[in-house]
């Protein structure tokens, strides 16, 4: 007999509609996402990426349709609730500029653990670990302006992660990157999340980036089509 | 890829045995496993065309027992190769091109097509992706190779895609 707990997707999105005036970004979209899975999101620019990873991480709330993360409908909560649950659960990583220039690469890492509640000094430990891990080891009293794109990009990945989101939503993680550094900072990123078992979705342009996925979903004028919708028929 | 030039190049790295010809290319050229026989008849080719010698044949030794080194004649043609570009294969973007225009024209659905297409591609990508994590860098720089080719083809399917109502109606002009 099915457990539903275990076999229910960690991530349901049914009926999702989002306009901005006149324009329809998001047209309808079905998506079920489980536990551990890293997928990609690919699509034309304009064709409603973003605006659906911020429906589904409760950023943005979508006209008609719901999401559900872990069990919880997000319709459901209020703001607070809704802030918390994000803070608890949902990791974010943009292009760039995500980082606060006059804190160091620790000090960066550490805010959304000490938002939490953590003591500074535990805090600190953490961040150092989770920089370690992304191979900054020795770059934790750098300040973002003294690093490298790709090295940024891992402390923004580091900060992510360090307090164990259960989804990652990265849009476009490594684009401002070349091919090796990108490489470089996906594997590595890839490395921690599989491990930890992090649900991840992973908005690219490009199909190499997707290639480190499980599987690709096509956002095609605010609907899903491609690979998705020919595996389902 | 062309066999005769890189075993040449093989060849002239230093004199080798047939045995450890075939080790090499299947460890330099990663993917691309080569079968005995092949290289066989490429030695054969190249010892006629005076690129490579046999050295110190023993009576009776097969070819994998015998040593190979590369004449001044083949190092010109190797210089030769290795300076002359290669054209790109059209051959995958040609059949799906003939395969994107007829389906337009018989109206089937392009776009499908083309999605169909695309998630091999991905799926392919996605394998050697995997593969490459855990290669050496010699095998990840050959596999890399085949990504960037495979990327290749899905730009110009991404720009067919975004232009095939204009397509259509360009070919219904033409009917
Ligand atoms: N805050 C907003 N106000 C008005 N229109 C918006 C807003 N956000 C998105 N849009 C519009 O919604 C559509 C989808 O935008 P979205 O940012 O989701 O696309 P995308 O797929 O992420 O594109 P890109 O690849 O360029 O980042 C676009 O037409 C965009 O102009
Ligand atoms: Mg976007």
């Amino acid at each position: 007999m099915a457990d539903l707990a275990t076999t229910a997707p960690l991530i349901r999105a049914t009926g999702l509609r989002k306009s901005f005036g006149p324009t329809e970004a998001l047209r309808g979209i079905d998506l079920d996402i489980d536990r551990g899975e890293v997928v990609a999101v690919m699509g034309p620019s304009g064709s409603g990426k973003s605006t659906l990873i911020h429906c589904l991480a409760g950023v943005l709330t979508p006209d008609a349709g719901d999401v559900t993360i872990n069990g919880t409908e997000l319709g459901r909560l209020d703001a607070d609730a809704r802030a918390r649950l994000r803070l608890k659960e949902i990791g974010f990583v943009f292009q760039f500029g995500q980082l606060l220039p006059d804190l160091t690469a620790v000090d960066n890492v550490a805010l959304p653990l000490l938002m939490g509640g953590a003591s500074r000094r535990a805090a600190r430990a953490e961040s150092y670990a989770w920089l370690e891990r992304l191979g900054l080891g020795d770059q934790g009293d750098k300040f973002p302006g003294q690093m490298s794109g790709g090295q940024a990009q891992r402390v923004a990945i580091a900060r992510a992660l360090a307090t164990r989101p259960t989804v990652l939503f990265a849009d476009e993680p490594t684009g401002s990157l070349d091919s090796v550094a990108a490489e470089s900072v996906l594997e590595t990123m890839l490395d921690v999340v599989r491990e930890a078992r992090t649900t991840v979705l992973l908005i690219t342009h490009d199909p190499r980036t997707a290639a480190y996925a499980d599987r690709e979903v096509i956002v095609r004028d605010g609907r899903l089509s491609g690979s998705a919708l020919v595996g389902r028929s | 890829m062309d066999t005769s030039p890189a075993l040449l190049g093989l060849i002239a790295e230093g004199p080798t045995y047939g045995y450890d010809l075939k080790q090499r290319y299947d460890r330099v050229f990663a993917g691309r496993r080569i079968a005995f026989g092949q290289i066989y008849a490429a030695l054969a080719r190249m010892i006629r065309d005076g690129l490579i010698v046999a050295l110190g044949e023993e009576a009776g030794a097969g070819p994998a027992r015998k040593r190979y080194e590369v004449t001044a004649e083949g190092r010109r043609h190797l210089e030769d190769w290795l300076r002359t570009p290669d054209v790109p294969s059209p051959a995958l973007a040609s059949n799906l091109f003939a395969k994107t225009v007829l389906a337009l024209m018989l109206d089937d659905n392009a776009d499908q097509l083309l999605d169909v297409q695309r998630a091999a591609h991905l799926a392919r990508m996605r394998e050697l992706t995997t593969l490459k994590h855990s290669a050496p860098l010699l095998e990840r720089l050959a596999i890399d190779h085949a990504l960037f080719q495979i990327e290749a083809d899905l730009r110009w399917i991404d720009a067919t895609s975004a232009r095939l109502t204009d397509m259509k109606k360009e070919l219904s002009a033409d009917g």
